[in-house]
């Protein structure tokens, strides 16, 4: 493949108990693409996401940002018995990295229902995401030793609001807003930590036709704006086929299809998984 | 208002307090009430704010705080007890050789108090730190008690004195001394509230999950906070061990926790002026204001009835009781004091008595007169 990978997911399972949540999950995302991840109710797409941001351990499998290990497991202890996966025994090693580690090596991402810093203001929001990349130690930050950075934090938070319109409504509380412009302070708040893959957890759930389409338009722009690679989950097949430039399938916990929106939308494998098949 | 009006209303306030409290040193004696509470609720305050940094400002409801304030209180008194006083307050076990000739200044002892707090915040943090919401209340509720019951225990005789408590702790010297100590602190929690770490802080009250997900470690933030909370929680209760002279293990119980948790719910969680204010008001109601209820009164031959020995802290609980009901989330809630709210509150209360603007809504007064 000629273009640079940016994520790749090696045989991911999630097992919770007896339930496989995802069947061995395998995808490559290049780098600038618009990816899309499919699939009726309780697929588990959500849980796939979960897993590449570091919320849930993979029981088996690796995953790869920029070609650095982010996730590796291998069933162990009682999983070793319970484990109904496959590519048993491929990994070894336990790399397990938490949430806030992954978002630092840049991939960020929203909730399928929206979870903003409820009480705080829409500026504090997203200047709440610029503090991981803060130097100064608590000691410093408290008597202002270090107010260029403060100051440098606090401009480059406005200009993202101000990109991304959302500069009008800057004190007020982030729970205030309609909830279309909460959805999008919650993509202004996943890309105030400079993120190279931009995970989106339905961003149009709830929303009218005509809020869908101009964060279709939305999602175009900041792909180019921000030179982001995204991947979205989305039940919204208008949405999905007008923004995605390939899109991955899953039901059951195991990837159906994979391809072009074409490819998708033909698919018999696909059509019966979301209408069920005439027996 | 303008910003300019409002640095200026802030300025002549605290002048005014600082007046204030110099016409109290004037005009009142050595031991004289209005004194004593004021200290005593500075002390409160300090103790209000550095819980609500933890409780209210970080999310993590601890009930240690007794805990951190008896290690303040004692680390305090063993190092400044006067040399040629400590035969006499180890009359029984003795005092430790390492101790025997250690007596250190006021300032510094306050400092070191806070560090031996905050080191032991450290050590019990990392495990505590792990449980969510009640079950980090009731480990820290232990600790608490735990703390109590091995500084009173025999070993510790030559060290802690025992259940014997130590006495001839240094005063304040001054009659400003605590209310500056305390003012710094204060000060220095602002100051790291506004600063990154406090919204990180407050990030993690808000949602732990979307905390996490903006990159923000929370285990090492939660630590901090737990560490700087106790810090001045040490300090606090070392106030406290200069205020009281003497102390022993049963100084801080864990009613103590929750007399300082009651002040900043009543303040509001997540406001420190709240805090502040809530300490004032209900230390003065509680040691002061109300202390005419534990009296028995006849007026002309009509002996009032109730009146007696303890009920000033019946009528106290009736009051608490209203002002939670007719206050859900404490005078305060979250926001802090500014002259925009005080003016506002101002011509709220002036449309009641005018009865202009008087909106039919359900959390205006309450409906309390009708």
């Amino acid at each position: 493949m000629s273009k640079e990978n940016i994520l790749k997911v090696c045989d991911v399972t999630m097992q919770f108990g007896g339930v496989v949540a995802v069947n061995n999950l395998n995808m490559e995302i290049n780098k600038g693409e618009i990816v899309g991840l499919i699939g009726p109710n309780g697929a588990g797409k959500t849980t796939a996401f979960n897993t590449i941001t570091g919320v849930y351990a993979p029981t088996n499998g690796a995953i790869y940002l920029e070609g650095k290990v982010i996730a590796e497991n291998h069933p162990s202890g009682k999983m070793k018995s319970a484990y109904k996966g496959q590519n048993m025994g491929k990994y070894h090693k336990a790399v397990l990295l938490t949430p806030d580690k992954i978002t630092k090596l840049g991939i960020a991402r929203t909730f399928q229902n929206i979870r903003l810093f409820k009480d705080l203001t829409v500026f504090e929001n997203v200047l709440i995401a610029k503090h991981m990349n803060y130097r100064a130690n608590p000691f410093s930050a408290t008597f202002r030793l270090n107010h260029k950075e403060e100051k440098a934090m606090r401009e480059e938070s406005l200009r993202l609001l101000t990109l991304l319109d959302l500069e009008k409504n800057k004190d007020d509380i982030a729970t205030s807003l309609p909830y279309g412009k909460q959805r999008h302070l919650e993509i202004a708040r996943a890309l105030a930590t400079n993120p190279k893959l931009l995970l989106l957890d339905e961003p149009a759930a709830g929303m009218n036709p005509q809020e869908s389409d101009e964060l279709m338009e939305f999602i175009h722009r900041i792909r180019d704006d921000f030179h982001l690679t995204i991947l979205v989950i989305e039940h919204h097949m208008q949405l999905v086929m007008g923004v995605c430039e390939r899109i991955y399938v899953l039901d059951y916990g195991s990837l159906i299809a994979e391809g072009t929106p074409e490819e998708i939308q033909n698919n018999p494998k696909v059509i019966e998984a979301y209408l069920g098949v005439d027996e | 208002m303008s910003a300019k009006k409002k640095n200026i209303c802030t300025i002549i306030a605290l002048i005014a307090l600082g007046v204030f409290l110099v016409i109290v040193e004037q005009t009142t004696t050595e031991s004289s009430m209005m004194r004593s509470v004021l200290q005593l609720s500075a002390i409160y305050a300090l103790a209000a704010v550095s819980m609500n940094l933890l409780n209210g400002f970080t999310g993590l409801f601890s009930l240690g705080h007794a805990g951190f304030m008896a290690i303040g209180a004692y680390v305090f008194a063993i190092i400044t007890i006067p040399v040629s006083k400590k035969g006499n307050v180890y009359y029984l076990y003795g005092v430790n050789d390492i101790l025997a000739n250690v007596e250190l200044q006021p300032v510094l002892a306050l400092i070191i108090a806070g560090v031996v707090a905050a080191a032991l915040a450290a050590l019990i943090g990392a495990p505590v730190l792990r449980l969510k919401s009640d079950y980090f209340a009731i480990a820290t509720l232990g600790f608490a008690e735990i703390v109590r019951i091995v500084v009173a225990s025999s070993p510790l005789n030559t060290i802690t004195n025992g259940s014997l408590g130590l006495k001839s702790i240094p005063g304040f010297g001054s009659f400003y001394f605590p209310f500056i100590v305390v003012v710094v602190c204060i000060a220095i929690i602002i100051l790291l509230i506004n600063s990154t770490y406090g919204r990180a802080f407050k990030a993690i009250r808000e949602d732990e999950i979307a905390a996490e997900a903006m990159g923000i470690n929370l285990a090492s933030h939660k630590q901090m906070s737990f560490i700087t909370s106790s810090f001045f929680a040490g300090i606090s209760g070392a106030l406290m061990a200069m205020y009281l002279g003497a102390i022993t293990s049963t100084t801080f119980p864990i009613t103590l926790t929750y007399n300082i948790l009651l002040i900043v719910v009543i303040g509001g969680m997540g406001s420190v002026t709240g805090s502040i204010v809530a300490a004032f008001l209900v230390t003065f109601a509680k040691e002061w204001w109300l202390r005419f209820l534990d009296q028995e009164m006849i007026i002309g031959t009509f002996q009032v009835p109730f009146l007696r020995t303890g009920f000033r802290m019946v009528v106290f609980s009736i009051i608490l009781m209203l002002v939670v009901l007719f206050w859900r989330k404490g005078l305060m809630g979250q926001k802090e004091f500014s002259w925009d709210g005080l003016v506002r509150t101002l011509k709220k209360i002036g449309g009641i008595f005018t009865g202009k603007n008087r909106k039919p809504s359900a959390s205006e007064g309450g409906g309390a007169s009708e």
